[in-house]
């Protein structure tokens, strides 16, 4: 018989009791517990970064945290974000949610959730990184689709428009800036 | 060609583009950046049985028995499968069914799918798995595919009294040799001939979601299957067949894909075995496969041996090529019966051939198979021929650039092998990145050690030979109007993270007029959706992109006309745009798009239209001619900037500017995420990737810690240029973008590498140890091979 647990955990702002067998991890408990399927299983023994949750607002592997090392802990998760922002009365998405949207650095998406929070720990710590600083934060987070390139404009574009800032442009945009103005959101203002 | 087929390269309105050519957001960009987008692995239904399979420990081995007694009795096992239980083989190329969801006789490679328990939960089924017991009993096992060439014996697919003819062709799983003009004259009319040897070792698509599948076995005999693939259609005819349903009693959906690179092409066992056992125990069942096996399923890049001549005069002009090339298929054919036509059919642009001889032949060898990886079958033979193209411009002492130039073969033509090319914008590729690179003032002047290197490339953007022969659409969309003003897209295409359901809302909300926010896109589910052949061949911006303006010009005509006699004016004054439908000739009669809707509805009865693909008859007039047939190519120039430590060996690529013509950019923005992706992984694949098993046929490194894919430090600047050479027949003149760019990132490297230091890296992968071994062979004159 498998040992049970109970674990208390703050998840994304929530009181949440848990009863879970021990040698369950962190990305276990939010996955099959909670059903928090945003945080992903890539690799379930910590070489992609796919699964980055935060905890205390660091951000951590969940895939090889046990649940038991969380108790007590604040962690965040994709689907926190957003309620987050809106929260601390911001409208819509995360900027750094945003941002990966606008820049197109969400392709396939799957390593995304675990990157935006790498992204969002990193911002809440030093609000203006270099570029360099930004791939340095993010090099724990494996993407197998942008070459990285959209990401990293993606955080730039955060720290630009945090700034008031002009963020560059891309290679592929000789003409007028695409990210100078947010666009505006589809479905018109819905 | 059908004439709905060309819709011609301009806007569908008067005024112009409003969407097409913005680069807007993805219509699914936000789920997934806030974690609501559902994935094959996030799908839980009630009562959920957890799949875990056995792998065979031997590379070639025979099965002398199975004993699951003892896993059958382990508490919370509800069922266990075996391959007598799925005994129909599948493959899928129609001509080569050679695999079966579990082994049913023997074993093929260490990986090899055995047995499959379905357990309350993954503990168990993993412990379960445990207490199966096989008898083995070993055959010679082929790691090396020379070895796989000369001895045919003992078979890996063995002869059979129905297919007898296959005793002779031991272990070649498929054999081409096509000649094209007279190659042996030309060569001897040549001023310089180059011959070489090259190799391109495996690597593998490594995308970060591993395979998944859920199955459900509904009482009215409906099987429903969720799974990470990037085909549907062929695996709903694949599961079909194996499983003796009919056709119409299977779904298959494919929720979020988590990438795919080609990786998730093929019918793969997890389909068949979940559905098997959803049916044998009346419960849903799920396999998400371990980042292990994903490696042991692999179907990536084929390992090729390459002997390459190339015959020149003087001024550069090319006058024959000729090729030899081994290709290390591993146990399975999966696609490599096309591979194997791909290794030479694929090399004739964007230079000009006069003559061209290819002989290719696929082994198989006991280890995990080869399929097709982003830039299927093209990208080992463009490694070979484009270093060897540089070093024949260092033979006659051109500028690798010009050497490109002079043997451009133009636009409106027809390639050597007969491949009809039209649009064709290489040069203005070549000068954008020799532009960009500055490579004028850098080539052969950079500091020691550094260097800039070029090479090209051209790819197909979808094929006219359906994997299935039939003359049906390739592509096919419905489109459904409701009075609320939304339109929805039904597609069969599969969109893997590269964007065609945007591609796809992007162009309704151009031909309509609307707000793409308007415009919502239902994808890749067998019941909902037409046909598409799915996202392969770079086809689905091309053939979903045709097949979606038919659907909307149709749907079109029926609005206009609605409201032209609404307003008792000419049709051809009514104009849809910006959310409204006007009277160009009179201002103040303007309505809603949902107002316009509503006439059409009452003129015509409930809105709806539906729209095709199919190509044109394409291809040369021999045996294998159509494949390779495209109705468009795209083309690439890269220029890499790398430098050398010639103490460590170690080559880093500094910049990479990549000018990728890919017809009409319908959204930049993912237009560049595909040429920064596709540069990315070919650089990752040259300098850091090695898919390779040891002498027991054991992998090299399962992991994606031991399988080094590249960081966000790792990766080179990428600087992505986009050139548009309107396709007559593309969508807007629409090319792709999703695997052209990969090709020249590697011998670009390769001939930046003899820029920087003088030595040629013909065999891949470039590292240190290789590096360091051709620096110390380099003559006094500063040129070596290696």
């Amino acid at each position: 018989m498998q040992t049970m647990r109970v674990l208390h955990l703050r998840v994304n702002g929530d009181r949440r009791d848990i009863a879970a067998p021990d040698h369950w991890t962190l990305l276990e408990v939010l996955r099959y517990s909670l059903g928090l399927t945003g945080s992903k299983q890539g690799c379930d023994k910590g070489d992609c970064g796919a699964c980055t949750v935060l905890v205390d607002g660091q951000p951590v592997l969940s895939c090889i945290t046990l649940a038991a090392l969380s108790e007590g802990r604040e962690i965040t998760t994709i689907e926190g974000l957003m309620p987050a922002h809106v929260a601390a009365g911001g409208q819509g998405a995360d900027p750094v949610q945003e941002a990966f949207d606008r820049c197109g650095a969400l392709q396939c998406g799957f390593c995304q959730p675990g990157m935006m929070l790498s992204a969002r720990a990193l911002l809440n710590e030093n609000p203006s990184p270099s570029p360099c600083e930004i791939k340095d934060a993010l090099a724990g987070n494996l993407c197998r689709c942008t070459g990285y390139t959209q990401i990293v404009q993606a955080v730039e574009l955060v720290v630009a428009e945090a700034a008031g800032t002009e963020p560059a442009s891309p290679a592929w945009a000789p003409g007028e800036n695409p990210w100078k103005k947010a666009p505006a959101k589809k479905g018109g203002d819905a | 060609m059908a004439a709905r087929d060309q819709h011609g390269v301009g806007p569908p309105w008067p005024a112009g583009f409003d969407v097409v050519g913005q680069p807007g957001r993805k219509v699914d960009g936000l789920a997934k950046a806030t974690g609501t987008a559902i994935y094959a692995d996030d799908i839980v239904l009630p009562g959920m049985l957890h799949v875990k399979f056995l792998r065979s420990p031997k590379a070639h081995a025979r099965i002398r028995s199975i004993d699951t007694s003892k896993a059958e009795a382990l508490d919370g096992v509800r069922a266990v499968l075996v391959g007598s239980e799925l005994p129909i083989r599948y493959g899928v190329i129609p001509w080569t069914p050679d695999e079966n969801a579990l082994a049913v006789d023997k074993v093929r490679f260490i990986g090899d799918e055995v047995a499959a328990v379905a357990a309350l939960d993954e503990d168990t089924a993993n412990a379960a798995v445990k207490l199966i017991e096989v008898e083995y009993e070993d055959l010679h096992a082929f790691l090396d595919p020379h070895d796989a060439l000369e001895r045919g014996e003992p078979q890996i697919h063995e002869s059979s009294p129905d297919k007898p003819e296959k005793r002779s062709r031991g272990n070649i799983s498929k054999h081409v040799e096509l000649s094209f003009g007279e190659v042996d004259a030309s060569f001897d009319q040549a001023d310089e001939v180059i011959e070489g040897e090259y190799f391109f070792h495996g690597s593998t698509h490594t995308a970060i979601e591993p395979h998944c599948a859920v199955a459900r076995y509904d009482a009215d005999g409906l099987l429903t299957l969720w799974s990470s693939t990037q085909i549907t259609h062929y695996v709903q005819r694949a599961l079909a067949s194996v499983l003796e349903l009919p056709q119409a009693r299977i779904r298959v959906i494919q929720p979020c894909l988590g990438g795919a690179f080609g990786g998730k092409s093929d019918p793969f066992a997890l389909e068949f075995v979940v559905a098997k056992l959803a049916m044998k125990t009346g419960r849903p069942v799920k396999c998400l496969w371990t980042r292990e096996e994903v490696f042991y399923a692999h179907r990536g890049r084929h390992p090729m041996h390459m002997h390459y001549r190339t015959g020149a005069m003087k001024n550069g002009r090319l006058t024959a090529v000729d090729a030899r090339i081994l290709i290390d298929g591993g146990a399975y054919s999966s696609f490599g019966l096309v591979t194997t036509y791909y290794s030479g059919q694929l090399l004739t642009g964007p230079y000009d051939f006069p003559s061209y001889r290819f002989d290719s032949t696929r082994v198989f060898t006991n280890k995990p198979p080869c399929g097709p990886k982003r830039g299927h079958g093209s990208v080992q033979p463009r490694f070979a021929f484009e270093v060897q193209l540089d070093q024949m411009a260092e033979h006659l002492d051109l500028d690798p650039i010009e050497i490109r130039r002079v043997n451009f073969q133009g636009e409106d033509t027809h390639t050597v092998n007969g491949q009809r090319v039209t649009s064709n914008g290489f040069m203005s590729c070549l000068d954008a990145v020799e532009s960009a690179s500055d490579w004028k003032a850098r080539r052969g002047k950079l500091p020691r050690g550094h260097g800039l290197g070029v090479a090209g490339s051209m790819y197909i953007s979808g094929t006219n030979y359906p994997v299935y022969p039939n003359k049906l659409p390739q592509a096919g969309i419905q489109l459904k109007v409701d009075r609320s003003g939304l339109v929805t897209v039904f597609t069969g295409g599969n969109d893997i993270g590269q964007g065609s359901n945007t591609v796809c809302q992007m162009i309704v909300a151009e031909e309509l007029g609307m707000d793409p926010g308007d415009v919502r896109v239902v994808m890749a589910d067998t019941d909902l959706c037409p046909v598409d052949l799915g996202a392969y061949s770079s086809r689905v911006t091309f053939m979903v992109g045709n097949a979606t303006i038919d659907a909307c010009r149709k749907l079109r005509h029926q609005i206009v006309d609605a409201v032209a006699v609404a307003w008792e004016v000419d049709a051809a004054r009514v104009v849809m745009g910006g959310g409204s439908v006007r009277d160009t000739e009179d201002g103040s009669r303007l309505i809603s798009v949902q107002e316009a809707f509503h006439l059409a509805e009452e003129r015509h009865d409930t809105l709806g239209a539906t729209g095709s693909y199919n190509t044109p008859e394409l291809g040369g007039d021999y045996r294998g001619g159509t494949i390779g047939a495209s109705p468009a190519y795209s083309f690439t120039a890269h220029v890499v900037e790398a430098h050398v430590n010639e103490e460590t060996g170690r080559i880093t690529v500094d910049n990479c500017w990549i000018a990728h013509d890919c017809g009409r950019a319908i959204n930049p923005m993912l237009v560049a995420g595909q040429i920064e992706g596709s540069a990315y992984m070919g650089i990752a694949e040259a300098l850091m990737e090695d898919h390779d098993v040891n002498r027991f046929g054991l992998h090299a490194g399962p992991s994606l810690l031991d399988y080094r894919i590249p960081t966000s430090i790792d990766t080179p600047e990428l600087h992505a240029l986009i050139i548009e050479s309107l396709d007559p027949e593309g969508p807007y003149g629409a090319k792709e973008a999703g695997e052209g760019p990969l090709h020249p990132s590697i011998p670009a490297i390769s001939n930046a590498v003899f820029d920087a230091v003088g030595i040629r890296l013909t065999h891949l992968p470039m590292t240190p140890a290789s590096v360091l071994a051709a620096l110390a062979d380099r003559p006094t004159n500063g040129k070596a091979s290696v």
